[in-house]
């Protein structure tokens, strides 16, 4: 029996379908992406699990047990906002600390916990700032650890690094990744950037006009796409003859498809290429390994191994 | 130029001096000169008519009753006008802009007017109000509202109101949209959401919707003057009656003077006290 189970979950918002007979299995300790376009039913589906939004149709299980029948005060599970929507009015030990006086755990031991979570974040010297005090990644952390400290069954994440900049999104990616591999509670993350997904997931549930278009390990996921629209949101890819190609896995080559290199743009570690083909343009990504390559306007060929 | 911004604030300079503060040393200065009935105004200098507004136990009555009316109504306006402002800020889009104008119309027309209004559903032991209280068995002889303190603080909430409900939604509409749900999340009922978390970030909203409604009504003239009439005074129409009825301007000036130096006074005071506390939080 599978820890969390989305059972042929729909909403409908009028005559709008947002979440389409939705069903996903998720086990212990697992680390699933909802990833999609704006408006695919992944932030829909996330309300749902947390209770805010009630379902049309369908059920959530957890452990068995039906979780629609639980109010979603009392669910038990750790949400971390896309505003992180920490209590200004609060410091940073006494928003921690709300869900455990909540829980009603006494005074010495909800400040044991804070005191652990904070350091598990790296925030154990901030605890007496206020938010507006701290810098956007700090908050994060701080909602973060109010998620964590009430050891959650499962950890709610709403684009939560959405609102960081590319450099600390990408520390954080890694760390969120640490921090969840370290207590192990059980994730779901909703997300529209891939990279995200990617880099932090057991497995991807692509979605798209609220049904999951694909489920799997992202690597799979990656190299064996389902459905077109998995191939173009999962990454670059071209269509060719039919078969979805990744741009990686196209070389120059002395025979193959002609064509011509219509721009190239540098992008330190690879080359990006658009070649115009008889097929149309193709996307083509090298390495690079400081060597010379084809410049713009000139004849090439297209070559690449079967998908 | 160094001296241009200078230059160019001078004629708003020179308006504000103009009206506000050579008028209101005008009427500080009067307040030394000594007036009779017969001699009229003589510009002197002498202490009399503080001496009178202080020795006499009927100002402090006076001045009692003003800010005793001001509180009552500053906390009847917040204990009404915060929930009013938390529920519209809960409507959704039709509704929400409907309120509003329902809560924001009564502005639109004549202070006068609407007190009328009120002396017209108060009226006697056969007001409307009393009427409807009586028929409804909620009260068995009929509550004087005219020429009451009661009736006073009706009329002064009502029209107070909109001042509150504005503060508080202001402060209401910087709430992050999720952190309700967030509170949820954590384990917190709908009461606990309410204290803990919306009423604290409220709580500037609610000081500074106070703060404008309690010297709104310590200075308030219209809803007094025809609410309470002669038989009810409170400092501002105390001090017209001085000015225009019995022609004691120095005496008038006194408590006019009075009036503003209390209110001056309590209103510093409060934005001090809201910005040292909320500064650190809220910013």
């Amino acid at each position: 029996m599978a820890f969390l189970a989305l059972d042929t979950l729909t909403k409908h918002f009028g005559s709008h379908v947002a979440v389409d007979r939705l069903t996903l299995e998720v086990e212990k300790g697992e680390f699933v992406s909802l990833l999609g376009p704006s408006g695919c039913g992944k932030t829909t589906t996330l309300q749902m699990i947390a209770g805010f939004v009630e379902p049309t149709g369908g059920a959530i299980r957890l452990e068995g047990r039906d979780l629609l029948a639980v109010k979603p005060a009392k669910r038990g599970l750790g949400i971390v906002f896309q505003s992180y929507a920490l209590f200004p009015h609060m410091t940073v030990a006494e928003n921690v600390s709300f869900g455990l006086e909540m829980q009603g755990i006494g005074a010495p031991e909800r400040t044991r916990r804070v005191g652990e979570t904070l350091e598990l974040v790296g925030l154990g010297q901030f605890t007496a700032r206020f938010p507006r005090q701290l810098s956007g990644g700090q908050q994060q952390r701080v909602a973060l650890a109010r998620a964590l400290v009430i050891r959650p069954q499962i950890l709610l994440l709403d684009e939560p690094l959405s609102n960081l900049d590319a450099k600390l999104r990408e520390e954080m990616q890694i760390e969120l990744r640490q921090i969840q591999r370290t207590v192990g509670t059980t994730t779901i993350l909703v997300t529209h950037d891939q990279g995200e997904a990617m880099a932090l997931s057991d497995r991807i549930v692509v979605m798209n006009h609220g049904r999951a278009e694909q489920v799997g390990p992202p690597h799979e996921t990656y190299e064996r796409p389902a459905t077109p629209f998995v191939a173009s949101f999962l990454g670059k890819t071209n269509l060719l003859n039919g078969a979805s190609v990744r741009p990686e896995r196209i070389a120059f080559a002395p025979t193959g498809l002609a064509g011509a290199v219509k721009t190239r743009i540098f992008q330190g570690n690879h080359w990006l290429y658009q070649v115009d083909t008889a097929d149309g343009l193709v996307t083509v990504i090298r390495q690079n390994t400081g060597g010379d390559m084809p410049e713009e306007g000139a004849a090439v060929h297209l070559s690449w191994g079967a998908p | 130029m160094k001296s241009t911004p200078y230059l160019l604030s001078l004629p708003a300079l020179l308006l504000f001096a103009g009206v506000v503060m050579i008028p209101l040393a005008m009427t500080v200065i009067l307040t030394f000169h000594d007036w009779g009935q017969y001699k009229g105004i003589e510009p002197v200098f002498i202490l009399k008519n503080w001496q009178e507004v202080f020795g006499d136990p009927y100002y402090a009555e006076m001045f009692g009753r003003t800010f005793r009316i001001a509180l009552i109504v500053t906390v009847l306006a917040a204990l009404f006008g915060a929930p009013e402002a938390y529920i519209l800020n809960r409507m959704k889009s039709p509704w929400r802009g409907l309120f509003l104008l329902v809560i924001l119309g009564p502005l639109l027309i004549s202070v006068v007017a609407r007190t009328l209004g009120w002396a017209l559903l108060f009226g006697g032991n056969s007001g409307l109000v009393n009427k409807a209280l009586m028929s409804a068995g909620l009260i068995s002889s009929p509550i004087p509202f005219m020429f009451t303190e009661t009736g006073m603080v009706v009329a002064l909430v009502h029209v107070l109101m909109p001042y509150m409900v504005l503060a508080v939604w202001a402060a209401l509409q910087r709430l992050d949209p999720q952190i309700e749900n967030a509170a949820v999340a954590l384990g917190a009922g709908p009461f606990t959401v309410l204290r803990r978390i919306v009423l604290p970030q409220a709580m500037p909203g609610i000081l500074s919707g106070a703060v404008i409604v309690f010297a709104l009504a310590a200075s308030a003239f219209a809803t007094p003057a025809i609410i309470g009439g002669r038989r009810l005074k409170v400092a501002s129409t105390l001090a017209y009656d001085e000015f225009l009825n019995t022609l004691n301007w120095p005496l008038g000036a006194v408590i006019a003077v009075l009036l503003l130096l209390a209110l001056v006074l309590i209103v510093v005071g409060a934005n001090r006290l809201v910005e040292r506390r909320y500064a650190q939080v809220f910013g």
